[in-house]
């Protein structure tokens, strides 16, 4: 299974990275089989996702952030807190990810404050934004205070969260392969329509298109059924 | 294969001195740069399409029949049209018109526009942008094609009995090129109808380029129109030339760094690696121009930009005429070699009029013609 770490702190080394590694190694722990982590460094990021902006295009280490995000299987997203909320690079980075690269993926979400008075950034911030993107939040999100590196309670909420990551990556990663099965999904190049792939019945019965051909990495809904679907 | 030259039409101050051209200079500046593109020997000049500041081109058809006037040979084209916002009846009448009064030398390239207040302006809605380049489209392709249309859509009012004159030049529409950058929807679409597609790659890095060539493709050949080689492929090019390539840096570094659309952001170097931009000496331009069909395949039509970002017309001019003399017709020589038989010409009214009467033969000699044939038969029918 692919985990993937985003980490929005900025000092090196960062308590944000630090809380991080934390929350993925108990991830890892937990997992019922092999896990292979990769930590995104959004520091090392920072001119790229600027660039992004102005250009329209993701140059090539943002790019493979981007592809490595959509492709994970769970995702840990760690950002420190600044002005009450997520920081503008943390947000950034989500702004220019595809509308729809995080559908369906387990999020844990964590944030690093100076003191505990902001710990429901968690909850009025980022649990939000990823409901947003559509992604599956788990209950427990982790806020580390600087108080909190000493204190009794940390390690706790790490290890209730990670597990929970750890069951979900899981649960989706079995529902991902059966997937492959359902109607409309997959298809090779050429071959639609001759399998059984071209319509389910909708409401009503009603038939509607729902087959997606793959062609040169792209999915396409095919022209015809395309202009049908406006026909008034 | 064809070269020309396409314009966004923007009035932007020349970052060196501060002045932006008026309205009226922008527009005088734009015939000029159409005379030069014929006069040096260059075969297609194409404008954008804009209804908000800072752009001056609301009207293509109005301009390209004046520059229409005042050349022999150039091909007059858009760079986009927009399919989604204009009414396709009048895209129907007003593109007709121009042909003939151009003797067949008009083609079009659609797109959809990405200005949002631009859609309720003419009454529509941005996020409909898809479904608008298909309806309207599916609309002024049959206008073409057919004397007499009934029509009712989601977008517009019903047709009934309605005929869009004046009839295209010879029986034959201009050629459609579909543009976009993104949308994997409109290379389908202009592989459904068989028509060209025109990647706007200027901006973007080859990889990208080269995956919605390759869609375009491989569903042109889906749909039965040729194989893969046979689809007919447009592609920008984004240029700046001294003599020398530092002089070239030093004098256009300032309208990179403060060009509204990708200034303020990455270096000219950094660019300049990730994007077709090339700024430098023609041979420079010529390699990397050549490099292009090592990711989209031998293709048909090539158009430079030229003319943005505030540089001044003496400086596009001189840009123009080293196209002309020394980049082109190295180019035309270089794409030549090893270019396999199969691969169409780009497509002239002169062309489109020989394969429409041929298939108007095949059509009378033989009950069933070719798989092309019959797939685009499907396509009328539609």
């Amino acid at each position: 299974m692919r985990l993937v770490v985003v980490s929005a702190g900025l000092s090196v080394p960062s308590s944000t990275r630090l809380l991080a590694d934390r929350l993925s190694a108990a991830v890892v722990r937990r997992a019922a089989g092999p896990v292979d982590v990769r930590v995104v460094e959004l520091r090392d990021l920072a001119v790229e996702i600027a660039h992004r902006f102005t250009n329209g295009f993701a140059g090539p280490a943002l790019a493979a952030a981007q592809e490595a995000v959509a492709g994970a299987d769970g995702l840990i997203v760690v950002t420190p807190v600044f002005s009450a909320s997520y920081s503008g690079l943390f947000k950034s980075f989500f702004d220019v990810l595809d509308r729809d690269a995080l559908d369906g993926t387990p999020v844990l979400i964590a944030a690093t404050g100076g003191s505990a008075r902001h710990s429901l950034v968690l909850e009025h911030a980022l649990r939000p934004l990823f409901a947003h993107l559509r992604a599956v939040v788990v209950p427990t999100g982790v806020y580390a205070a600087s108080e909190d590196w000493g204190a009794e309670g940390l390690a706790e909420r790490v290890e209730r969260a990670a597990g929970e990551l750890a069951r979900w990556m899981g649960a989706v990663g079995a529902a991902g392969a059966a997937a492959v099965a359902v109607p409309g999904r997959a298809g090779e190049a050429g071959d639609a329509g001759t399998a059984g792939d071209g319509e389910v019945a909708g409401d009503g019965g009603v038939a509607r298109p729902v087959v997606a051909e793959e062609s040169a990495g792209f999915t396409v809904v095919p022209f015809a059924e395309r202009l049908a679907a406006l026909r008034p | 294969m064809q070269f020309g030259i396409f314009t966004v039409g923007d009035v932007t101050p020349d970052p060196t001195t501060g002045r932006a051209p008026t309205e009226h200079e922008r527009i005088k500046a734009m015939v000029a740069i159409a005379r030069k593109a014929e006069e040096v020997g260059l075969d297609v000049f194409a404008s954008g399409e804009h209804h908000n500041p800072p752009f001056v081109p609301s009207s293509p058809t109005t301009m390209l029949g004046y520059i229409a006037a005042r050349t022999e040979r150039l091909i007059l084209s858009t760079s986009t049209t927009l399919i989604t916002t204009n009414d396709p009846v009048k895209i129907a009448e007003d593109f007709a018109m121009l042909q003939h009064l151009a003797d067949g030398r008009v083609d079009l390239m659609l797109g959809r526009g990405n200005t949002g207040p631009v859609y309720p302006w003419f009454g529509q809605d941005i996020r409909q942008g898809i479904n608008l380049a298909v309806e309207n489209y599916a609309l002024l392709h049959r206008l073409w094609r057919e004397d007499v249309v009934d029509w009712e859509g989601r977008f517009r009012t019903p047709l009934q009995g309605f005929t869009s004159t004046p009839r295209p030049l010879d029986g034959v529409p201009p050629f459609v090129w579909h543009g976009s950058i993104r949308s994997p929807e409109i290379a389908e679409q202009a592989a459904y109808y068989g028509d060209g597609f025109f990647h706007n790659n200027i901006f973007w890095p080859a990889d990208h380029t080269r995956r919605m060539v390759e869609l375009y493709r491989a569903r042109y050949a889906h749909y039965g129109h040729g194989t893969p080689e046979q689809a007919v492929v447009g592609l920008g090019g984004h240029v700046f030339m001294r003599r020398n390539s530092q002089d070239a840096v030093r004098e256009f570094r300032p309208y990179f760094d403060n060009a509204p659309v990708y200034g303020h952001g990455p270096s000219l170097e950094e660019f300049s690696t990730q994007t077709p931009l090339t700024v430098g000496t023609p041979e420079q331009v010529i390699e990397k121009t050549l490099g292009f069909r090592e990711y989209a395949g031998d293709y048909q039509r090539q158009l430079f930009l030229v003319d943005h970002a505030g540089l001044p017309l003496k400086t596009v001019l001189e840009q123009i005429d080293m196209l002309g003399e020394e980049v082109v017709p190295v180019l035309r020589e270089e794409f030549a070699k090893g270019r396999p038989a199969g691969v169409p010409d780009a497509p002239t009214h002169a062309g489109l009029v020989a394969a429409a009467g041929a298939a108007g033969a095949a059509g009378s000699s033989a009950a069933s013609g070719s798989s092309a044939a019959s797939g685009a038969q499907e396509v009328t029918a539609v």
